[in-house]
């Protein structure tokens, strides 16, 4: 009888989860459809972004994350590789640990204000997608680095060994053995910072800034989706219309991007040949 | 009386070491984890061509002596190892060895397969690769030559690309035989390599092992005093004593098993004691 009270109290949890879920999810579908289009995807502003498309600020968005991307996904391997291989220092280790788990959980705000004075004035680099793009590479590395840490420090020792054991270098062993079979700790840990990044608004807010022409170079200051959102909802009186139809499109990225991530990196480790 | 009991075993010993030249010589070795003393008072010679059994109750150290026979200690910077293990003019326990051409001469397998979790070929391809054999015809014809010698050919030819973790547990065991056999080793160390394996592949394994005699000097560590028994020319018991572990008795199989000179080593034998 509990046990039943119980499964049914957790399907009720679960199903209002997805409820809600499906309700944001269907709320962007139904407000945002009518004003995406193709003309919506490669058109730029009007009045303000109450009118006309996104093409300036889908660019600025892209530019940002790969930027993000490139830095963070090498430097986020290459701690995690240090971390979990290499640190001889017990108390290196967990002191390095805590200070990525603390910085895992500074809001991105935060992070914003770090970003604009290092990055744009201290660095001289402005208001510009490279400032924005190093912000958010910052601001996605301590949770992707514990990922692929946790993820490394899980494969069976007895590879690790293994491989010593035939008189191969460390670094190949790492290389070939242990990240391919991490593999799915660090797609888990891509797909959790691209998404993170992709919705970022705070820390683009003052490193990427606003303007919301069609960026020339990454170090041209840009909108990107999740500010353009933002500014069309707080500031833009009349911009509700296209505010949901960027929002559709920021989820269907996001969506678009996880997938071509995770074909990305199976389709690298396909070529080192591992089997699960 | 008295002096032919002080030279009897000398003797022997003797006798032994001109028949069989020594391959490793190891000299008062000790082995400490941090400041605690793990083993210690090992001397014996693994001699070329023989298989030597290494036996002994749980936690004498069996496994902490065999991986400073490979360097393989050397990974836990915890561990210290004191005194000589000469192997080919070079004493192990200096700090200038090359590890990478040891553990290639030296070869190890352990209790727990653990193939790569690649294809059975690949499992084979990349140790030759990194050990610099550029010629993929001549590192397959080496692959099969190697999968020959451990039976597994005959499995697995049709299937080299499929997953080395899809094969049974003797299969996967006979697979890292023939890793490490594909390295033209000299010497193999194994860990208990049948104790994780059911009592069929156990037995085509151990027969396998038998077949290495005279190509490698193998030092196998078992559980199974039978099997010692069955496959060794040399054994070795281990035990602890004081909290540490102590070499107290090597000599060849068939004298120890018949004719321990200590009493430690008798009561173990005959199951009494550990
Ligand atoms: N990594 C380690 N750190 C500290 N002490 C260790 C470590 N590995 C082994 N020891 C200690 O060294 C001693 C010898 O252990 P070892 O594993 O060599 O024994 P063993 O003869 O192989 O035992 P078993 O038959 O159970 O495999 C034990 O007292 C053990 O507690
Ligand atoms: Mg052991």
């Amino acid at each position: 009888m509990i046990d039943r009270a119980f499964s049914l109290g957790i399907y009720a949890i679960i199903a209002l989860v997805i409820a809600t879920f499906g309700w944001i999810i269907g709320d962007v579908i139904i407000k945002g459809i009518s004003v995406v289009s193709w003309e919506f995807l490669i058109s730029e502003p009007e009045d303000a972004g109450r009118a006309g498309g996104i093409a300036p600020i889908l660019v600025s968005t892209l530019y940002v994350l790969i930027i993000a991307l490139v830095i963070a996904l090498p430097l986020g391997i290459s701690a995690a590789i240090w971390l979990a291989e290499f640190s001889q220092n017990q108390s290196h280790t967990l002191h390095v640990g805590i200070i990525l788990d603390v910085l895992a959980g500074v809001p991105s705000i935060v992070y914003g204000l770090f970003g604009n004075a290092f990055f744009c004035i201290y660095l001289g680099l402005g208001y510009s997608l490279l400032s924005g793009g190093l912000t958010l590479a910052c601001m996605i590395l301590p949770v992707f680095i514990r990922t692929c840490e946790s993820g490394i420090r899980s494969v069976q020792s007895d590879w690790r060994l293994g491989g010593l054991a035939l008189g191969m270098r460390r670094s190949v062993v790492i290389w070939k053995i242990l990240l391919p079979a991490a593999q799915p700790a660090i797609i888990a840990g891509l797909i959790l910072s691209i998404g993170r990044a992709t919705a970022e608004t705070a820390a683009l807010l003052f490193t990427s800034g606003y303007v919301d022409r069609m960026p020339e170079s990454i170090f041209d200051s840009a909108r990107v989706l999740a500010v353009h959102i933002y500014d069309l909802t707080m500031n833009v009186t009349g911009g509700d219309e296209t505010a949901y139809g960027s929002a559709l499109i920021l989820i269907v990225l996001i969506i678009l991007l996880n997938t071509l991530a995770q074909g990305f990196i199976d389709s690298w480790f396909k070529r080192s040949g591992h089997y699960r | 009386m008295i002096v032919a009991e002080t030279l009897a075993p000398r003797l022997s010993e003797d006798i032994i070491e001109s028949r069989a030249p020594a391959h490793i010589k190891v000299n008062e070795l000790a082995i400490y984890y941090g400041k605690k003393l793990a083993v210690n008072g090992i001397s014996l010679s693994l001699h070329r061509g023989k298989i030597t059994a290494l036996i002994g109750p749980s936690g004498c150290g069996k496994t902490s002596f065999l991986t400073t026979l490979n360097q393989l200690s050397k990974l836990n910077n915890q561990v210290t190892v004191t005194g000589e293990i000469h192997f080919d003019g070079e004493n192990l326990t200096q700090n200038n060895v090359d590890l990478l051409s040891l553990r290639r001469r030296v070869g190890m397998i352990f209790q727990k397969p653990n193939p790569f979790p690649l294809s059975i070929f690949k499992n084979l391809d990349i140790p030759l690769k990194e050990h610099g054999f550029k010629n993929r015809a001549e590192r397959i014809e080496k692959i099969e030559n190697a999968l020959k010698a451990v039976g597994l050919w005959d499995e697995v030819k049709d299937r080299l690309n499929t997953s080395a973790l899809s094969l049974s547990g003797g299969q996967q065991q006979r697979l890292c035989i023939a890793r490490a056999l594909v390295l033209e080793p000299e010497v193999l160390l194994m860990d208990e390599p049948c104790s994780a394996l059911d009592p069929i592949s156990s037995g085509i394994v151990e027969e396998l092992i038998s077949s290495l005699r005279d190509k490698y000097t193998v030092v196998i560590v078992t559980h199974n005093l039978a099997q010692a028994k069955r496959i060794s020319d040399y054994t070795a018991f281990f035990w602890t004593q004081n909290g540490a572990g102590k070499l107290i008795e090597f000599n060849n199989t068939r004298q120890l098993f018949s004719g321990p000179k200590d009493e430690r080593t008798a009561a173990y034998i005959s199951g009494i004691k550990g």
